[in-house]
């Protein structure tokens, strides 16, 4: 009984102790540090839709998440843009795009969607380091002007912006949640379970994949254009593939497929490797590790494993 | 009134010849059996049919529309439902929410629903709950509703693949070996099911190894060997045939 | 011309390199449906493991290259048992994951051993020859006859002995051999093995003309991809030639078109076969 009501109080527990969060860091390095983890935890959730959600294996999300940075850092520091224009052309843009390439990659299917989607990602990252007249190449767009005010309220402190981010990514899970518990959720799960027996009954598998792709690539451009609002400069690595399998990182060690996992995985995994000074040197060794071992002994992740513990499997 | 209206239906897996320029048929209403040995090409007639698999050659009718190009979700759609032969469910969900994926073609709730929780999403969320408890009701699952599917005895995932089937509320209900790995008491139970659900209007087609099974059930059985078909007729005809014996007595 | 001839040989040497490594990626995928997605940090590895033993320890620079290939071919079999066979029966996704996993570890192994330094070393095989009165790096040449004995020594393996036989028949129809009582297990390993080895070979051959430093084979990798996928997953010949022709395309292209775009080639390539073919160029449609 004790243990159902822990359950039952995690989520408040949890979205207290993330609003306590950013008032008790002892500085402004952790607060940033804070703060890009919540961004991680956004392009995770967002990957979690269309790899734990639907199933299939997406490596072109970190050129998603590219797409949306430079979206943002373009339109403000090259047009001039508000932010608050600026971050929702991100997520159309990257809503649109993931519509197209999902339309297109997700005809593939299995290891062929999974390399299909590599280089898709692949070639977002090549183009946006190519493209100099528009994207600077290398040296990237700097100066990019934060979020400012909207209304009264102004972003110009660190902690402000914190709280923004934070914002972003309770109202991601709020409409990951929201998905999943709808009758097109469960239609996502059961597509993934079982393509023939979800299309025996005329569930349309391939509208379903897609419709899951585009809420996952707008998501990682949500994530992308905060990155690039809230660090102020940006370059290409931003889409590049070690992106990708970082994201991919947090999402399995939270446990794909759980709602609140990828957060707990990204919170776990980017902490530790930006705390720990020892797990700063040796972090992608003991990660590498991590991720073979957590396939192997425990797909489910930690979500997984506290779900295990408590006796509710899901 | 004929409801499926296969002509010159064949099937190639590289050299082999799985359907073999298979002429079938299934009227409205009625038990239709198919029976046949092993490696007869039963399942993957089942396949084309439903569109499971690609045709080769020739041309399917369902209801009057030819469905031979059209993808698995698509004739579903049009009031076609199956079993499968290893019996399939959604084991990571419960065994009402199996049941609420075959009924999600009946309704129209779509993302934006899903993220505003609009009127006509709870509206059709009630809807649906309501008719997939009386389906379970009707296959005798209404009890197990909240319990994970994966948790299900043998011959209970059997009852639920018919549910999330008969969910979806089709006009033509395949079923691939109805009664394969389960007792004789069940077995009888089950055929008391498919009676029930066939005298509420639905049309059935079954694959079935149990000979006494397919002949009390069925009004008319088709008989493949070899990818073709080699008989087809009343219970009494085929019972007579003698290339239907020889069919069977050969391959023994 | 000269210019032609060099950049033909650019090419070539550029193909040997991706030929080596696609040719173990589309044996591992054939004979165990596994997209090695860490296959050119083997080859990462068996650069450094010649630098290691050439600049460190003084070796013979085929020494070096030989007990690197060892080395890696060693390491094969440890990720075929510890990661990949545990995985062999379990839902296709995980054994990527996994892949992926032991590419974020071997990346950062070299990085704290060897730095992210770039490093270079000398070829034994310095000087320039002269060719039908065209000069040419002699290291250049020597890669190539090198890259060739290999392919050829795969070639004859996989066509005259009865294992090669086994490895071709598992890679071309996986069940097929179970059925036929070929240990597919130990096809899985062996081929592990030979992959890990030739793409270590690739690496250490290339070592002297080229930089080594820890993320060298991420974009190898993925090219060996693109080719392998426009080859045929577990071809054989189409990796062979198809290694040659991507890099011919990608120098002369990068040559005579645009070199700004060279590396986008091969993936704008794959993305446009596979928009038009789902399911790869040699595959039928399910």
């Amino acid at each position: 009984m004790t243990i159902a009501l822990v359950a039952r109080l995690l989520p408040a527990v949890a979205l207290a102790a993330s609003v306590v969060a950013p008032l008790v860091v002892p500085n402004e390095y952790y607060l940033q540090v804070l703060t890009q983890a919540y961004i991680w935890a956004i392009m995770a959730c967002g990957l979690n839709v269309i790899l734990g959600f639907a199933g299939q294996l997406s490596l072109a999300h970190a050129g998603f998440f590219g797409v949306g940075a430079y979206t943002t850092a373009l339109l403000l520091t090259k047009a001039g843009v508000s932010f608050w224009l600026g971050l929702p052309a991100a997520i159309v843009l990257c809503s649109a795009a993931g519509y197209v390439v999902g339309s297109i990659c997700l005809r593939s299917q299995g290891h062929y969607f999974a390399i299909f989607t590599l280089a898709v990602g692949i070639i977002f990252h090549l183009v946006i380091q190519k493209w100099e007249s528009l994207t600077h190449g290398h040296v990237g767009v700097i100066g990019i002007p934060g979020p400012g005010s909207l209304g009264p309220i102004s972003f110009e402190s660190t902690l402000a912006r914190s709280y923004l981010v934070l914002a972003c990514l309770v109202a991601t899970l709020a409409v990951t949640a929201r998905l999943l518990a709808s009758p097109v959720g469960r239609t996502m799960l059961a597509a993934r379970d079982n393509e023939a027996l979800a299309a025996s009954v005329g569930i349309d598998v391939m509208a379903t994949k897609r419709m899951a792709f585009t809420v996952s690539a707008a998501l990682a451009g949500l994530a992308g254009g905060l990155y690039a609002g809230f660090i102020g400069f940006l370059g290409p690595e931003a889409a590049s593939v070690e992106v990708m399998f970082n994201s991919l990182l947090y999402v399995i060690v939270g446990g794909l497929g759980s709602l609140s996992g990828p957060v707990t995985g990204t919170l776990v995994v980017y902490g530790l490797s930006q705390v720990l000074q020892v797990l700063h040197d040796y972090h992608m060794v003991i990660f590498g590790i991590a991720l073979v071992l957590l396939i192997r002994f425990m797909p489910d992740g930690l979500a997984g494993a506290v779900a295990a513990l408590m006796g509710r499997g899901r | 009134m004929t409801l499926v209206e296969a002509t010159g239906v064949s099937k190639r897996f590289g050299g082999l010849r799985a359907v073999d320029g298979v002429d079938f048929r299934v009227e409205a209403g009625t038990i239709t059996g198919i029976i046949g040995p092993n490696g007869a090409g039963k399942t993957t007639l089942f396949n084309l049919v439903s569109r499971t698999l690609p045709v080769t050659e020739g041309r399917i009718v369902f209801d009057g529309t030819d469905v031979t190009r059209l993808a698995a979700h698509e004739v579903a759609r049009l009031g076609l439902a199956r079993t499968f032969q290893h019996t399939t469910i959604f084991h990571h969900a419960t065994v009402v929410e199996n049941a609420l994926v075959g009924h999600r073609r009946r309704t129209r709730a779509g993302v934006w629903d899903a993220l505003a929780r609009t009127a006509r999403l709870r509206r059709e969320e009630q809807e649906a709950r309501a008719a997939v408890m009386a389906t379970l009701e009707e296959v005798g699952l209404a009890e197990q509703a909240g319990r994970p599917a994966r948790g299900l005895t043998a011959e209970q995932r059997k009852r639920l693949a018919l549910a999330i089937a008969l969910a979806a509320r089709p006009r033509l209900l395949l079923l691939d070996e109805p009664s394969a790995g389960i007792s004789a008491e069940q077995t009888r139970s089950f055929i008391a099911l498919v009676e029930r659900i066939a005298a509420g209007g639905v049309t059935i087609c079954l694959i079935e190894h149990q000979m006494q099974v397919v002949m009390r059930l069925c009004q008319r059985i088709t008989v493949l060997d070899h990818g073709k078909k080699i008989a087809e007729g009343t219970p009494d005809e085929i019972r007579r045939d003698p290339a239907v014996l020889d069919a069977y007595l050969g391959h023994r | 011309m000269e210019l032609l001839a060099q950049q033909i040989l650019n090419g070539l040497v550029t193909g040997s390199v991706y030929s080596l490594v696609a040719l173990g990626l589309t044996l591992i995928y054939g004979t165990m449906q596994v997209p090695n997605f860490a296959h050119g940090h083997l080859y990462m590895l068996g650069a450094y493991l010649a630098y290691t033993l050439v600049v460190m320890a003084g070796a013979n620079y085929w020494v070096a290259t030989l007990l690197a290939m060892i080395a890696v071919g060693g390491l094969g079999v440890v990720l075929d048992r510890l990661v990949f066979r545990p995985l062999r029966h379990t839902l296709h996704i995980n054994s990527m994951i996994a892949a992926l996993g032991v590419l974020l570890f071997l990346e950062a192994v070299a990085q704290l051993i060897w730095t992210e330094e770039f490093r270079h070393m000398e070829s034994p095989y310095a000087g320039v020859v002269s060719v039908a009165g065209l000069p040419f790096t002699a290291h250049r040449l020597i890669l190539l006859a090198a890259a060739a004995v290999l392919m050829g020594a795969l070639l004859v393996f996989l066509t005259r002995t009865l294992a090669g036989a086994a490895i071709r028949a598992t890679a071309q129809n996986l069940d097929g051999a179970r059925l036929v009582g070929i240990d597919t297990d130990r096809m899985a390993m062996m081929t592990f093995a030979i992959s890990a080895a030739l793409a270590a070979g690739a690496g250490a051959l290339v070592a002297p003309i080229s930089l080594v430093y820890p993320s060298m084979g991420t974009l190898v990798t993925l090219k060996a991809f693109a080719i392998v996928v426009l080859g045929g997953m577990g071809s054989v010949p189409g990796a062979l030639v198809g290694g040659y022709l991507l890099a011919l395309a990608e120098t002369l292209g990068g040559t005579y078109i645009s070199a700004t775009y060279q590396d986008l080639v091969a993936f704008v390539v794959l993305a446009l076969v596979f928009t038009v073919r789902p399911a790869g160029l040699f595959r039928e449609a399910p």
